[in-house]
């Protein structure tokens, strides 16, 4: 039972069945992971915030460090426009890793690992970022999928690449974060069931990969988050500064 | 034998948990729509929160926290900047102040030598001036001194050669006489006996 690698990703009431209609909207281990990530961002950020001394105590320079980071990642690839979608991406980057790293803690469940999590966010980024391509830039903003310099006979060809990929956005950018996490979990599930079966004799080898994993995870955990993010900032940089 | 046992151990529990998780898997979890609308409504409901109290509460903070350091620094920094330039052109000022004093105090001791000198020159020429004065006195002195001993001794010769007369013969002789005769004398061996 165990052994089963997929069982860690099942969800599972807690407390009462709740709904609205005919919609299920039951609080579940993967909602409380939700509040927990939620809420341990707050705790930290609000600890971080609370007082301002030249010089930083660890709490408030974790605070800072991570607010710069963001805030030169989102200068870094969309410029200063982007500056009133600052909250709203450190938030999501600040979600998604905190997630990520809930999820390392054995006997947790990960959030991200849920495509349908994932791909709400990319959904909301996809359809936040069209739509403010066509306030910005009106109709000019179906411009992106024209690009320039490409020899008239190519065009349709280009426009309908550009469309589909463009259309494929928030599936590549839901998917690469659902798929990692679903297969980092996985994987550390199985090389973890390989040191229960094989025992004290053969177990150590996959206990050293496991080990190993292990730290890589924590390592794919950051990056994923960090990908999510600057990704969401390369698509809203093309909604803001269109230059195709 | 042993590593032989092991590899087959090893081989065999392979077989063994792959056949476990064949008999149980049962899909993906994820793909189980069962919970979805619930997940959607939780994700939202907490990302909602977290982005509102992030965004309106605690960003704005921390953002003032960034910017309040980094003006206070540069504060701190120009204040300091101007420290060391104030104390630069103290420094320079202390210098300058040194030299002058340097230069004053040669002055000073260039003008006390030539004074003293001036005024050794000046004593000196006081001094030698009343040495030849005293000198050409002394001379002077000497000369009428001089002058007045061959008088002196006509006036003896002749007081003395009168007494010797009255003593020899008893008899006045006139005074006028003997001291013709005396300067006679005295005209004639003066320079044998005073040189000038």
């Amino acid at each position: 039972m165990a052994a089963n690698p997929m069982t860690q990703f099942e969800v599972y009431r807690i407390g009462p069945e709740i709904k609205i209609g005919a919609f299920d909207i039951s609080f579940t281990n993967a909602s409380l992971f939700m509040v927990i990530s939620s809420f341990a961002i707050l705790i930290i950020f609000n600890l971080g915030s609370k007082k301002n001394s030249i010089l930083p105590n660890k709490i408030q320079l974790l605070s800072e460090l991570s607010y710069s980071f963001v805030s030169k990642m989102i200068s870094d690839t969309a410029g200063s426009k982007a500056k009133p979608y600052f909250a709203f991406i450190f938030s999501l980057f600040m979600f998604v890793l905190f997630c990520n790293m809930f999820g390392m803690i054995p006997y947790t469940f990960t959030v991200t690992s849920h495509i349908i999590v994932t791909f709400v966010l990319a959904a909301f980024i996809f359809i936040g970022v069209t739509i403010i391509g066509f306030i910005k830039h009106g109709f000019g903003y179906l411009k992106l999928f024209v690009p320039s310099g490409v020899p008239i006979v190519l065009l349709p060809l280009i426009v309908v690449i550009e469309i589909i990929s463009y259309l494929s956005r928030p599936i590549s950018l839901s998917v690469r974060l659902f798929a990692n996490m679903m297969a980092g979990h996985t994987m550390m599930k199985v090389f973890g069931g390989f040191v229960i079966s094989l025992g004290i004799v053969g177990g150590w080898l996959p206990l050293s990969f496991s080990v190993a994993l292990t730290g890589l995870e924590i390592l794919v955990a950051f990056l994923q988050a960090y990908v999510f993010a600057i990704l969401t900032c390369i698509y809203l940089n093309d909604a803001l500064n269109l230059h195709h | 034998m042993i590593k032989k046992i092991f590899f087959q151990f090893a081989f065999f529990n392979f077989f063994f948990i792959k056949e476990v998780f064949a008999a149980e898997s049962g899909g993906m979890p994820q793909l189980n729509p069962e919970f979805w609308i619930s997940q959607i409504f939780w994700l939202t409901l907490t990302f909602g929160i977290l982005y509102v109290i992030l965004s309106k509460l605690i960003l704005p903070k921390i953002s003032a926290n960034l910017e309040l350091r980094k003006s206070q620094i540069q504060e701190n920094i120009e204040a300091a900047e101007k420290q060391r330039e104030s104390s630069e052109s103290k420094l320079r000022e202390y210098d300058e102040i040194i030299k002058k004093s340097q230069l004053e105090a040669k002055n000073i001791f260039k003008d006390a030598r030539e004074k003293v000198l001036k005024d050794i020159n000046s004593k000196k020429e006081i001094l030698d001036k009343q040495i030849d004065e005293e000198i050409t006195n002394a001379e002077k002195e000497i000369e009428t001194l001089k002058k007045g001993a061959a008088e002196k001794i006509n006036k003896i010769a002749i007081d003395t050669s009168s007494d010797l007369v009255k003593k020899l013969i008893g008899a006045e002789v006139n005074n006028s006489s003997i001291s013709a005769i005396v300067d006679d004398l005295s005209k004639r061996n003066g320079n044998k006996y005073y040189g000038s």
